[in-house]
């Protein structure tokens, strides 16, 4: 078992795996557009935009605080996570009862503004951001070299996705929570606070869009287009799981990050289309998503 | 998907239809669109016109989308781009004379959009809208890849050439007039479709597609037709943008330029007739005088979008129209 | 009816109210109508650039600043210099839009223009308005080879100086064998052939390339891993900018810098700063211009600096400055009226005289719209040797202006030939 279709099978292996730690990003950033979706019915074309926030956040407690990856990956959720309250507070919780294309047109704008400012203050070629000490070096796999930082990605996403899930599943909070997008009027009648519950759960989702943030700030260059890049792949995992499913995007997030690494050995050129053949594919044999309910 | 919010809450006064399906107030705010177009060259810049006739074209054609039809597609660069570079290349290397180009873009748009609406048209809501996407980023692809389009250079140097063989119009006025008259025909037909007897299918649909099935209509061809028709005049737009401005390239496929159009509409106000021309007037505007703000574009079209859908959510014709109580 | 009319009455009124707005407001952002009784003894520069995407920190704004202190140190000619901005977004359809409008209403030249798709279209509408074109920003080798046109300068770099400069001196210092990654576009792909031209010219050999998907790639790890699977001793970055950055982080952290020798084919000093000096230390990267080359360059930051949030000029900067400068020059000698009527002769006029600036030294310009002067291979410094921001380069060679850019026969510049 040398070669598989004409790779070697090392190879083959080292590329499953990196597609494994890129679906990591996928499904972490999914599982907060997510789970925004499916408890406030809106699509949060801001997320790119706070993905961003959260790696910009990380490099200022840096450069201005000398707080360290440590402290922004703990820091930098919770800023933007309160950014993203006032955002929900002032404008989104306006929008609830309206048709989904205005909460969309509405964060797209509000992400706008967010890249421009940023990139007005700190330029457009990015800043840079190293691996924390502790993570910096390498793993040899024999069949290749593994950074540390990497592996701690996957493991720290699939925690993440994991904390999340439990948390809307199986606690008390979450079944409230899943009451309130089925029928928000009872829930609210049984004395629960379901427009702050909203908040909560907004400034959640955007605080996972932050620590995605932080956790690519070491690897990614940080500037100001790294989350525009990632929006609408990101906004397709969530599609091709399932509006607002968070298993769904999950597992999809994971899974499309193989499919689109196996795309980069075979065909590298086609490696961004693939992630929308695969969308036409199960929106057309799936109308709502591999694990939407219909 | 429902019908956009804010339409139907409006009490409109009934106004009798007057001439070619318009009623009273829209006949006035025809005739101020004209003269405006007439007038402006004399005093505005005609290339930057030309580029607001194009796009006014291109947001109407999918407002006859989502506007009378309920769908919103997120796709519709492909067929604007496509349009656009297969009219560049009819009129360069096939050296076509403009209006064949023009026309070939047209027929491209159409082409792909019959494909396309065929296979999206089965799904609803926010599942059309991806679907229209994915094959758009398909489309996207092809022209990145495919030699004719000059990858990211795009095809550069149309000849503007000579309308019917006979009129050159590499004079900017005389390109102005053509590029005037393709969008009002476009406009126009538009126009009519929607005050067909097909337009009020299609009406009914948006609004209750079940009780249209009930009755009889075979919707799915319905949606089918009206999504050819718009996908063709996106065609055209992007042809006769192709050959005013000489170019054409990957931006026009990008998706983008299918967000951009989404926009327009908006700002402009959907379901309006009116809407989509002064939507792509507005926003054609911002980034073109904007410009010279440099770094501030986007920040301040951000701004303008979130005011526009927390303060004037039926978009400029629409909350003009609901003040005057007349449909626009 | 009656009251039905009067509710339209102020609705016509303001549509109509509404258009005068818009039209007023378009005048007013308009810098160049009125003004009209000066505008004979006003030479109008253009500067459209990059302000708001990835190209903004190596052009934009600091391409402004340089074209402006060019023309205030020219001030006092016997005419007035007039600059103006803005910013194409990387699109062709705003940049010919603003391009278009600028030279039809009194704009002499416009300087700058980074990305090739909007340099070809400004190129075109420069030669059918007989204007003048001074391009910095742009790479593509095109613009003095089919695409040449007589209204053009092509003044700061292109594809066949940055690989020749890079591919050339890897391959002598014994770089044999390489492996690329390459930005799937027009771009890319240029750079990719044009250096391994050098390299098998020069006994090397390409072993393979990835090319990404361009602009949606993110993460490079899979390109990286498959680099170091190939076993090429050089590694070449055929992108630009972020897409850069990125891919050299990435080479990095997976380890290859201990096996692979990188070169970036087109990074700038902005570049380096953004991946910092720990991670870039030991690049070798081409370029024609660098702040702290000799004390002409230093004398040229000095000034620069209080302009551009203190940051010194970059290279493409640093050409918007020389390129206006040596116009400036040109029209002074065949007088404004002349220079304003036809862009071609002012052109021609600029390709008769030497060029001198503090920004390049002494250099010519080639009968295709080249501009001709030294190429420079830098090495990064690492962290310890840098005495601080901006101290990012160590000259490693220096190709002179004879050597360092394409053949003047080889280009199929149409305008050789006559």
């Amino acid at each position: 078992m040398d070669e598989i279709f004409g790779i070697p099978a090392p190879l083959l292996f080292g590329q499953l795996l990196l597609g494994l730690i890129n679906g990591a990003f996928y499904a972490l950033l999914s599982l907060g557009l997510a789970v925004i979706f499916g408890m406030l019915n809106v699509i949060n074309f801001t997320h790119g935009a706070q993905f961003m926030l959260g790696a910009f956040v990380a490099w200022a407690l840096l450069s201005f605080l000398g707080l360290g990856y440590w402290w922004a990956l703990l820091l930098a959720p919770l800023i933007v996570g309160a950014f993203g309250v006032l955002l929900e507070r002032t404008m989104i919780s306006r929008l609830y009862k309206l048709d989904h294309l205005y909460g969309l047109l509405l964060t797209f704008g509000v992400g706008l503004i967010v890249e421009g400012l940023v990139r007005n203050e700190f330029g457009s070629s990015g800043l840079p951001y190293r691996i924390p000490a502790e993570l910096q070096g390498s793993w040899d796999l024999g069949f290749m070299f593994m950074p540390i930082y990497r592996g701690w990605v996957v493991v720290v996403a699939i925690v993440a996705c994991l904390a999340t899930w439990l948390v809307i599943e199986k606690t008390k909070i979450g079944s409230y929570l899943r009451a309130a997008t089925e029928n928000p009027a009872l829930v609210q009648a049984f004395g629960i606070n379901v427009p702050l519950m909203m908040t909560l759960t907004y400034g959640a989702g955007v605080a996972l869009a932050a620590f995605a943030g932080v956790l690519a700030a070491p690897i990614y260059s940080v500037n100001p287009q790294m989350g525009a890049n990632l929006i609408i792949i990101v906004f397709a995992v969530v599609v091709i799981g399932g509006m607002g499913s968070i298993l769904g995007s999950v597992v999809t997030g994971f899974g499309l990050g193989i499919i689109e690494g196996l795309t980069k050995v075979f065909w590298p050129e086609a490696s961004a289309t693939v992630i929308f053949v695969v969308m036409a594919i199960v929106l057309l044999t799936r109308p709502a998503g591999l694990f939407g309910r219909a | 998907m429902a019908a956009p919010g804010g339409f139907g809450g409006t009490d409109f006064k009934h106004e009798d239809e007057v001439v070619l399906g318009f009623t009273k107030s829209q006949l006035l705010a025809f005739g101020v669109m004209v003269a405006f177009f007439v007038v402006a060259p004399f005093f505005l810049y005609p290339v930057f016109l030309m580029k607001v006739l194009c796009f006014a074209l291109f947001a109407c054609a999918f407002n006859l989308l989502i506007g009378y039809v309920g769908l919103l597609s997120f796709g519709h660069a492909a067929y604007f781009g496509m349009g656009g570079y297969l009219a560049g290349h009819a009129a360069k290397v096939w050296g076509f004379t403009p209006e064949i180009a023009i026309l070939i873009g047209g027929a491209v748009g159409g082409l792909l959009g019959l494909v396309f609406g065929w296979i999206a048209i089965r799904r609803q809501g926010i599942y059309f809208a991806m679907i229209t996407l994915a094959l758009a980023q398909m489309v996207y692809f092809f022209c990145l890849q495919a030699p004719f389009t000059g990858g990211e250079d795009g095809i550069q140097a149309i000849p503007r050439g000579s309308l019917f063989g006979a009129i050159p119009l590499g004079n900017d006025m005389a390109m102005y007039w053509t590029t005037a008259g393709v969008f009002l025909i476009g406009f126009l037909l538009i126009h009519r479709i929607v005050h067909s007897p097909f337009g009020m299918v299609l009406k009914s649909i948006r609004e209750n597609e079940p009780r249209a099935t009930s009755l009889g209509y075979r919707t799915d061809d319905y949606k089918l037709m009206a999504f050819v028709l718009s996908a063709t005049l996106a065609g055209v737009a992007g042809g006769t943008k192709s050959i005013v401005f000489g170019i054409a390239t990957l931006t026009d496929v990008f998706w983008t330029m299918s967000g951009e159009v989404v926009l327009m509409s908006l700002v402009g106000g959907l379901g309006t007739i009116f809407g989509p021309v002064v939507g792509a007037a507005v926003i054609i505007t911002m980034q073109n005088y904007l410009a010279e703000f440099g770094a501030w574009v986007t920040v301040i079209q951000g701004a303008i979008f979130v005011l526009c859908v927390l303060a004037f959510r039926r978009g400029i014709v629409g909350e003009i129209g609901n003040w005057l109580r007349v449909r626009l | 009816m009656t009251t039905a009319h009067v509710t339209t009455g102020p609705g016509r009124r303001t549509l109509i109210g509404g258009a005068a707005a818009l039209t007023a407001g378009a005048f007013s952002a308009l810098p160049l109508t009125g003004a009209r009784a000066q505008a004979a003894n006003t030479i109008r520069i253009g500067v459209l650039s990059d302000m708001s995407g990835p190209y903004r920190d190596a052009t934009g704004p600091g391409s402004v600043v340089c074209t402006q202190l060019a023309a205030q140190e020219f001030a006092g000619r016997g005419f007035n210099v007039e600059v103006i901005q803005a910013d194409h977004q990387n699109r062709p359809d705003v940049g010919s839009t603003i391009a278009r409008q600028w030279y039809d209403q009194g704009v002499d030249a416009i300087v700058d223009v980074p990305t090739s798709s909007v340099a070809f279209a400004v190129n075109t509408i420069a030669r059918e308005r007989n204007k003048v074109f001074l391009n910095s920003g742009a790479a593509s080798s095109d613009l003095t080879g089919p695409q040449c046109s007589p209204n053009t300068v092509h003044w700061t770099y292109d594809t066949y100086m940055l690989a020749k400069g890079t591919g050339d001196a890897i391959v002598r210092t014994g770089g044999q064998s390489w492996f690329f990654i390459t930005a799937d576009y027009a771009f890319g792909h240029a750079l990719q052939r044009d250096v391994s031209r050098f390299v098998e010219a020069a006994g090397g050999r390409v072993v393979g390339a990835a090319r990404y998907p361009f602009p949606q790639t993110t993460d490079f790890s899979s390109f990286v891993v498959q680099a170091q699977a190939s076993r090429a001793q050089v590694l070449g970055f055929a992108n630009a900018s972020l897409d850069t950055v990125n891919s050299i982080k990435a080479a990095r952290e997976f380890g290859l810098h201990r096996s692979m020798r990188f070169a970036a084919l087109l990074m700038g000093l902005v570049d380096v700063h953004a991946l910092g000096l720990a991670e870039a230390e030991g690049l070798l990267l081409t370029e024609s211009f660098y702040w702290d080359l000799n004390d002409r360059t230093r004398r040229l930051s000095t000034r620069v600096r209080p302009l551009n949030q203190n940051r010194p000029p970059a290279m493409v900067q640093a050409g918007c400055y020389g390129a206006t400068l040596h116009y400036l020059k040109a029209v002074a000698d065949m007088g404004v009226a002349a220079a304003k009527a036809d862009g071609r002769a002012a052109v021609a006029r600029m390709k008769a005289m030497p060029t001198d600036d503090d920004a390049f030294g002494a250099g010519s310009i080639r009968a295709d719209g080249r501009k001709l002067h030294p190429v420079y291979l830098f090495q990064v410094k690492g962290p310890r040797e840098s005495s601080g921001t901006w101290d990012y380069y160590r000259v490693a060679a220096t190709t002179s202006a004879e050597d360092a850019w394409r053949p003047l026969a080889e280009g199929g510049c149409p305008l050789v030939r006559t």
